[in-house]
């Protein structure tokens, strides 16, 4: 259970940048020194203006384990966010960023843990949990798995075509979109919902029938939870699966920060 | 390292200094790493111990019924947001050891919570006011996401020492980790000596 923490600052570089959605980037960033991570944990970042005026902010890791040379990590522009639009206007492949981790240990996944697992997420609250699935995938694991993902639109599901390939080929990993924003009939986002039908889409905020009709698909009853997401989000699928039996301590949450 | 197209987007200088990497906020982020205890004050009761003889031990009522304190303070979170002026009302650790009619233990503490968190500190650094159960905040009850219906509050070091829904304090002496120090976060974590992690 003991974790060390890679404590120095290294400088990694900026290997792609990929526009994941309107307001999500994802970049790579390669290490300088080869720094093993577990799926769910999170690196801090460190810029410095010229004036030597700092700013550090955490992310999550995206990407598997099973890679750990680089590192992917999806950053959303925050209206005011001074290091997201940095990161958004700025930055470029082959730039170097100050990065040091990984940071964290309680939100993270492996295989080993072989219990059926339901995940939880919100926006970009995807990040951690898509790094524990990547991993999931790469290993080959059996592990029954859930993912509730709420977004607005089908637009704002990011790593969309993944998911759905996940989905797709392993019948022990269940997807369920719920999508917050309901679409008017005929329109651009209601053809796009006809399209393609991997997984299962929720035209409503996820709630506890949601939860249950998900369980009951699975077939087996999660035994450990991961929630991601805003305070307020966190807060209610927490309470929604303590409703639904689950038990306290099988509940792990990651509530974004300010 | 200089990041040539960064400037930031400096926020108004702080009316007192911050610690070093953190930034002014004026919401009350939620981070817990769990659900929420949802506690029932009836069923409530506090414990300290001194090298594993209870010592001392508070209803929701005794601890009502002691010498309140009022602290004005700055918040400071690892996750690097800072909040200044805030108010709490509670007992101070002093308090409740002069109620349990013990000596000011040293050596080390182990703040336990219900849902199963843990943090560790100095015994130092919860004395002399340094550290208090506190109940109200901003004149109102504490809310559960905030660690109501009572929480450690230890202000000079970062949040996650001031523990949510404490239930004992174990004084003992020799250190050991808790939660998150396990997880490879700073044994003492002073905000203005930016103690985040073990080595720092």
């Amino acid at each position: 259970m003991s974790q060390t923490v890679t404590q120095t600052w290294q400088i990694a570089t900026v290997t792609s940048v990929h526009d994941e959605s309107s307001r999500v980037k994802l970049f790579t960033l390669e290490l300088a020194h080869i720094t093993p991570f577990r799926a769910g944990q999170h690196f801090d970042l460190r810029l410095t203006a010229p004036d030597g005026y700092q700013a550090q902010r955490s992310y999550s890791v995206t990407s598997s384990p099973d890679e750990p040379n680089s590192i992917e990590l999806a950053i959303e522009l925050i209206s005011e966010g001074e290091v997201s639009s940095y990161f958004h206007e700025a930055v470029e492949p082959g730039d170097k960023i100050e990065i040091r981790g990984p940071i964290g240990g309680h939100f993270t996944w492996s295989p080993v843990a072989a219990k059926p697992v339901v995940m939880i997420c919100g926006g970009s609250g995807i990040a951690p949990i898509m790094s524990m699935l990547r991993h999931r995938n790469s290993t080959g694991s059996d592990v029954p798995a859930l993912l509730l993902f709420s977004t607005r639109t089908v637009a704002d599901i990011l790593f969309r075509d993944e998911l759905e390939t996940m989905a797709h080929h392993d019948p022990k990993f269940h997807l369920v979109n719920a999508l917050t924003r309901i679409p008017t009939i005929g329109s651009v986002f209601a053809k796009k919902f006809e399209q393609g039908q991997i997984g299962r889409r929720e035209m409503r905020r996820i709630d506890r029938s949601m939860i249950d009709a998900a369980f009951a698909e699975l077939g087996v009853k999660p035994a450990r939870a991961y929630i991601c997401g805003g305070s307020d989000f966190v807060e209610s699928m927490a309470n929604h699966l303590l409703n639904a039996g689950m038990a306290n301590n099988s509940i792990r949450t990651e509530r974004f920060g300010p | 390292m200089i990041n040539n197209k960064f400037f930031g987007r400096r926020r108004p200088e702080p009316s007192r200094p911050i610690p070093p990497g953190q930034y002014l906020e004026d919401g009350f982020p939620v981070l817990s790493a769990g659900p929420t205890q949802r506690i029932d004050i009836a069923a409530w009761d506090f414990t300290i111990e001194i090298n594993d003889k209870t010592v001392g031990s508070w209803s929701w009522d005794s601890l009502n019924a002691l010498t309140q304190s009022d602290i004005h303070t700055d918040l400071h979170c690892v996750t690097k947001w800072s909040k200044q002026d805030t108010d709490w009302r509670g007992v101070t650790i002093d308090t409740l050891l002069a109620d349990a009619g013990v000596e000011t233990p040293t050596g080390f503490v182990m703040a336990s919570c219900d849902g199963g968190y843990t943090t560790n500190v100095p015994a130092a650094d919860v004395i002399d006011g340094k550290g208090l159960l506190v109940h109200t905040y901003d004149g109102e009850p504490l809310a559960a996401e905030h660690g109501g219906p009572v929480r450690l509050l230890i202000p000079h070091l970062y949040l996650w020492k001031s523990a949510k829904w404490i239930r004992s304090l174990k004084f003992t002496d020799q250190d050991s980790p808790g939660f998150w120090e396990r997880y490879g976060y700073h044994m003492y974590g002073d905000p203005w000596r930016e103690q985040r992690y073990t080595n720092d």
